[in-house]
């Protein structure tokens, strides 16, 4: 084909190679610099680091911070908010871990540059919420970016990574990573001798409320093309968590965010005849998830869930009553800034539907689920905890090591630490980085190879969906109808109606049962057939296509794990019509997952949840 | 809310096509001029209408939501360290806001190769760069070993 003979092939050799830009492969750039003076770090990103990842936009509040220099939290208390938000399942070493260096993360960023709001009597850091601080954070991404340009070998722009690099020797060992240019369509081949995953997780997975040109506000970044898992599941790293999808309460439509409204202002959230909801809800709320209801503060999916019952009795809309705290210009100017730090489009929606936050009250919604790792949730690889703290069967090598040799993991990568937010993420991609540069050290002359026979197969395959159009294309007179091909958004909307219908989205209430669940697995391995015939009209397209991949390879874990887990353990988040209560007695484990590529067989089982701190 | 470019402020420059998370912002090939060539992948992140520096690049509210008639313009300026907005309601309101967005000089960030190198041992060790002194308290917190209880 006259597209591969003229194609550019770069290698690029690390010892460190970072995937993934935002804050967890800032965060692993800057640490494994700081550590390994001499060495080769890489890092690789499919945008611009200097707006790329889920903080592209900015922030309004920085979501984990102790305060330890204030004696405010200790990691402890944040381990004990985390599970109690996760309902009792979290990786309270992992989670302990980032708490206790969070707060070295956050003042380097204050020292960088970022502006952070403080209380004027005390001189603190103004709290937004007992973890969150305020921040003037437009500038948030630019300032770290700057951070880890300074501190990687290379940074290369614009490569999309599309497959991880095996060891030739060793099959259970990470040797690079091989992605393409999506400006000029170069192949390129990282080789490594380690690989620091930091990518981001997965928004269109289930089908956004939006339609049409709105499908791209969704909660989470579109860019947000769930590579972390799509990249390590398919390497056979062991993946937990993976039903743990989160749905986030927000402003309807805009889904500009509540916290600062809820937290600092004290907005309150009513139905639409004005009554507070949720304590009328516990008895109910009780009576699904036992103890669990009595969480304080209420955790995530339960609050989703007393709003979503409220709405199917009709008492809908749900509204923030905004117009009830805006009582002087300060407070109008946070809860504005709020939203333009880092969700212009609900500045749009205001502006567009004549809603002025101090006037009149404004609608929230529920969202579609995301998958994600970093958040109020926790789905992502299995990894080897710290060495001082973790209990044995949680680790079996370096901190934050997936279970396949020199793979680590940052930010939405790794499972079981949710409440990461920006600055846990990039405190994980710290711990990552020293990890791998004392990995790097050890492993003296025992060096991964690279495997030709591997990389001649993965380049084709990587460049086969413009074959695909180039060929299907001379079939038809014009149009979007082949009979040969489908564009990658066409496969994208036929696996967003997949995840809708059968896995628990917005079309079903977020119920799904096992016979749905087996329904979406069939019509998904159709979906993983036909990926072979994606059509990509050009190299923008083939992003797309590759995208697409992760997010396929990333939902048949979703509907495994949530096949496998039988019980509702987060009500708001999902629900099994068939087994609608909590079930502590079988369930109070993680979910696991192992993909055999040699087999194309996923093992399922369950590992143990440590409860370390009381 | 999709960004839109228009047609006689654009001089082809690609800041936009440059900074775009998504990859959306392209040239026409016809009019050398940007594009949003998928607005459905458009998260209206103002990357590239706070990045153009000729103001070209708007944004038109998600036409299945956002009725007509609204517009919110940014002006980001580095040298300042300010970013101000102007929002102009469909009914003709406006309200402005400035706030900071950045409080040292750009490109003034240490790198961390201007740190003495750390001890070779210290690799060993649960600190990671800058602590304990970053963390602002004297130890960095560990769990006592009781507390590994195994349920």
């Amino acid at each position: 084909m006259s597209l591969r003979s003229s194609r550019n092939i770069k290698f690029v050799d690390s010892d460190i190679l970072v995937i993934g830009g935002g804050f967890g492969g800032c965060g692993a750039a800057y640490e494994s610099r700081y550590w390994g003076r001499n060495l080769k770090i890489t890092l690789v990103e499919k945008a611009n680091i200097e707006r790329s990842g889920a903080v592209a936009h900015g922030l309004s509040a920085i979501n984990c911070y102790m305060g330890m220099q204030w004696g405010e939290n200790q990691p402890a208390d944040f381990v004990r908010y985390a599970r109690g938000d996760l309902m009792g399942l979290v990786r309270e070493d992992l989670i302990f871990d980032i708490a206790r260096h969070v707060d070295a993360t956050v003042h380097k960023f204050e020292e960088w540059g970022l502006p952070i709001m403080k209380d004027p009597e005390t001189g603190r850091y103004l709290r937004e919420g007992k973890w969150q601080v305020m921040i003037h954070g437009e500038s948030y991404k630019p300032i770290i970016a700057e951070a880890a340009r300074k501190s990687a070998s290379e940074v290369h722009n614009r490569i999309m990574v599309t497959h991880l690099l095996m060891d030739k020797v060793r099959p259970n060992r990470v040797a690079g990573a091989v992605g393409f240019n999506v400006r000029d369509g170069s192949f390129y081949v990282f080789r490594a001798k380690a690989v620091i995953v930091a990518a981001g997780g997965g928004s269109h997975i289930f089908k956004p409320r939006s339609v049409g040109e709105g499908a791209g506000r969704t909660w989470y970044a579109p860019w947000s093309s769930a590579s972390a898992y799509g990249l390590v599941l398919r390497a056979g790293a062991k993946m937990i968590q993976m039903e743990n999808r989160v749905v986030l309460t927000r402003f309807k439509d805009g889904y500009g965010p509540v916290g600062a409204w809820s937290l600092l202002l004290k907005a309150i959230t009513t139905n639409a005849y004005g009554d507070n909801y949720e304590a009328a809800r516990f008895d109910e709320i009780k009576s699904l998830v036992g103890k669990y209801a009595e969480t304080k503060p209420m955790p995530t999916c339960l609050r989703n869930h007393a709003m979503l019952q409220e709405i199917k009795a009709g008492k809908g809309p749900i509204y923030m009553q905004t117009q009830k705290v805006l009582d002087t210009k300060e407070k109008e100017e946070i809860g504005w800034e709020d939203l333009l730090d880092m969700t212009v489009g609900q500045a749009v929606v205001w502006a567009s539907q004549n809603i002025d936050p101090k006037e009149k009250p404004s609608e929230l919604t529920t969202s579609e689920p995301y998958v994600m790792g970093s958040h109020a949730t926790c789905s992502g690889a299995w990894a080897s905890g710290p060495e001082d703290c973790a209990p044995t069967d949680y680790q079996w090598g370096y901190n934050r090591m997936t279970t396949v040799e020199g793979l680590f993991g940052a930010g939405d990568t790794i499972g079981g630490s949710a409440h990461k937010f920006s600055s846990g993420s990039f405190t994980e991609g710290r711990i990552a980085g020293k990890s791998a540069v004392k990995y790097v050290m050890e492993l003296a002359g025992n060096l991964p190879q690279v495997d030709e026979v591997q990389v001649k197969m993965l380049e084709e395959t990587i460049f086969k969906p413009l074959e695909n159009f180039e060929v299907g294309r001379n079939e038809i007179v014009a149009g979007s109808v082949a009979p040969g091909y489908i564009s990658p958004l066409q496969g994208l909307q036929r696996l967003e109606k997949i995840m809708d219908e059968y896995a628990g989205g917005i079309g079903t209430f977020y119920v799904t049962s096992e016979p749905m669940l087996n329904r979406g697995i069939e019509l998904l391995s159709m979906l993983k057939e036909d990926l072979d015939h994606i059509g990509a009209e050009d190299i923008h397209q083939l992003q797309r296509a590759w995208e697409l991949n992760h997010r396929v390879w990333t939902s048949e874990a979703v509907l495994r794990h949530t096949l496998y887990r039988q019980e509702t353990r987060w009500p708001g988040y999902y629900y099994r019509g068939d087994y609608p209560k909590l079930n502590d007695a079988e369930w109070h484990a993680f979910t696991a997952s192992q993909y055999d590529a040699k087999t194309g067989e996923w093992h399922m089982s369950k590992l143990p949840v440590h409860h370390i701190i009381e | 809310m999709p960004t839109f470019t228009y047609m006689t402020r654009c001089d082809g420059c690609g800041e936009c096509v440059d900074i775009c998370p998504s990859d959306i912002m392209h040239i026409d090939p016809v009019y050398r001029r940007s594009y949003n060539i998928e607005p459905n992948f458009c998260w209206e992140c103002y990357s590239c209408v706070k990045a153009c520096p000729q103001h070209a690049i708007d944004v038109r509210g998600y036409a299945d939501f956002a009725p007509l008639g609204h517009s919110v313009r940014v002006l980001r300026e580095e040298a300042s360290g300010t970013i101000s907005w102007k929002i102009r309601y469909r009914d003709g309101r406006v309200k402005e806001f400035t706030f900071p967005i950045r409080t040292t000089p750009w490109g003034s960030i240490k790198p961390p190769t201007e740190y003495a190198a750390p001890d070779a041992n210290a690799l060993n060790s649960q600190l990671l760069a800058h602590e304990p002194a970053a963390l602002g308290v004297e130890n960095l917190p560990t769990l006592p070993v009781l507390g590994k209880k195994e349920v």
